[in-house]
């Protein structure tokens, strides 16, 4: 996934900016109000969390919610670890903690909230480990960039940025809450010995 | 991590990561109608089993199932080793069926290790002989910290009592490794011919050891009872069974020297009346001996997960 190695700076590694901070909250704002239009005011709804940076992304979203109109969305908190289906290609990987909304999901409107929509094979996880977790009146999703290469028939419902991409390139999403700063960089995903050549 | 043999082969950080992961493990599932993980599908585990042993077995049957992994229960009695096979050919059937991992209790000390010269998979100790038996010492370290220390960290400073047939126990020996990596401090209290011959100096750096039960309990954070194991004794080794309880049971007398917070366990079965009286053994308090057991299924599950939930 792109946010896996976001702790080395994609500033220094001659990533190019495709939003700055500015960016960042107006997009979150603009996911705001999509999200109270299409729920008819978020009622119903719960902001589930992917970690790392889909968990920060909630909260910002919940928070902007709150300031736009008199209404709290719970959020929770969703480990897909123990659902992915590449476990096999990797080392084993450490487990986070789930942890549900306040007023659980059961018959609520969950929406998944990630930072990167890739390949869906994240979502198709969070879809397994949501349905163990309750039943849903219905799931959405949002996620702050699409870059396309889907290997799964899923769509966001929410999408902050639609950035076109080739595989080879490496999108980095930094959050003010997990990295310091709002912004998101797109990477030729090549080591600066490799570049140029 | 590929085997799990000694719970001497985890060094701190690895011991914290399987009680984190066992943690987050019954975090996961704790209070689900459906309690099953699909993490380990198409893995296959072996229950390799040469003793009798209903605890251990069930819980890592159920560890492996909880996870999804298949799992095949092969006990010595009514299979071929009743008919003389030996270890190295059973093992060589169960590596050619496909094995991801064997779990593996034998009489034999070191039976585990042999093993893993046989098999490609992960071996996993579930008790040898009179050596080791490293997930009791994980789940008792989990329990203690869920009870003393809010289920996180280790266990600096936590005093141990461990009593009873020392000399015996795979489950003292794994205990005092782990413990101590952990940062507690252990005391191993047994009358002298149940203490293995240089205990002071056997793990390493010294451990502390007493004859006195009566005066170990006032100070002690978690007293942890041992079962006689009248099998393995083939020789008398106390005059008589009630001298034993009397000089090192433990009864509601001596549970009242304990500290308001700590806690009473055992790694089962019990001998009521002999290590421990059933009014200790049923505290529902101090007695952690039930919870024990629930744990012991996260610790398994964990481990198999380390072991088994990543790349080969």
């Amino acid at each position: 996934m792109p946010a896996e190695n976001a702790s080395d700076d994609p500033r220094a590694t001659g990533a190019r900016s495709v939003l700055d901070s500015g960016d960042v909250s107006r997009v979150i704002d603009r996911m705001a109000h999509q999200i109270l239009e299409k729920t008819g005011g978020a009622a119903d709804a719960v902001l589930l969390g992917i970690p790392t940076r889909g968990v920060a992304l909630a909260a910002r979203l919940a928070g902007r919610i709150a300031i736009f109109e008199p209404v709290s969305v719970p959020i929770g908190t969703l480990d897909i670890t123990l659902y992915r289906d590449d476990l096999r290609l990797r080392g084993v990987r450490p487990l986070g903690a789930t942890v549900e909304p306040a007023g659980g999901i059961d018959g609520r409107l969950v929406i998944l909230v990630d930072d990167v929509l890739y390949s869906g094979r994240t979502v198709r996880a969070a879809l397994d480990a949501l349905t163990a977790l309750g039943r849903p009146r219905a799931v959405q999703l949002a996620v702050l960039v699409d870059r396309g290469h889907r290997e799964l028939p899923i769509r966001a419902d929410y999408v902050g940025k639609n950035l076109p991409t080739s595989r080879q390139e490496e999108v980095r999403v930094q959050l003010a809450d997990v990295d310091g700063a709002d912004g998101v960089f797109l990477t030729d995903g090549l080591y600066p010995g490799e570049r140029g050549r | 991590m590929r085997h799990l043999l000694s719970a001497g082969d985890l060094d701190l950080t690895e011991a914290l990561l399987v009680l984190d992961t066992a943690e987050q493990l019954d975090r996961a599932i704790a209070g689900r109608d459906v309690k099953k993980l699909p993490t380990l599908r198409g893995r296959t585990v072996v229950n390799l089993f040469y003793e009798d042993s209903t605890r251990t077995r069930t819980s890592f049957e159920l560890a492996a199932k909880r996870l999804s992994a298949d799992v095949i229960n092969f006990s010595a009695k009514g299979s071929s080793v009743a008919k003389g096979e030996s270890l190295k050919d059973t093992a060589l059937s169960l590596e050619a069926m496909g094995a991801d991992a064997v779990v593996a209790r034998h009489w034999a000390s070191g039976a585990p290790e042999r093993l893993t010269s046989w098999v490609r998979g992960s071996v996993i100790n579930a008790g040898d002989g009179t050596h080791e038996h490293p997930t009791q010492a994980l789940l008792d370290a989990f329990t203690m910290r869920r009870r003393l220390r809010g289920g996180e960290g280790d266990l600096e400073g936590l005093h141990v009592a461990i009593v009873g047939d020392v000399l015996h126990s795979r489950v003292a020996r794994s205990n005092t490794l782990l413990l101590r990596t952990l940062g507690a401090r252990v005391t191993l209290v047994a009358p002298p011919t149940l203490l293995p011959l240089g205990v002071e100096r056997m793990f390493g750096d010294p451990v502390d050891v007493s004859y006195d039960l009566d005066s170990v309990l006032p100070t002690a954070d978690v007293v942890m009872m041992l079962r006689v194991q009248s099998e393995r004794m083939a020789e008398s080794f106390f005059p008589s069974a009630r001298e034993y309880s009397r000089r090192y049971g433990l009864d509601v007398r001596r549970m009242g020297l304990l500290p308001d917070h700590a806690i009473v366990m055992h790694p089962g079965p019990m001998n009521r009346g002999m290590e421990i009286a059933a009014d200790v053994a049923d505290h529902p308090k101090r007695s952690t001996i039930v919870e024990q057991v629930t744990n012991g299924v996260s610790v398994r599950m964990a481990v198999l997960y380390l072991l088994l939930g990543g790349a080969e």
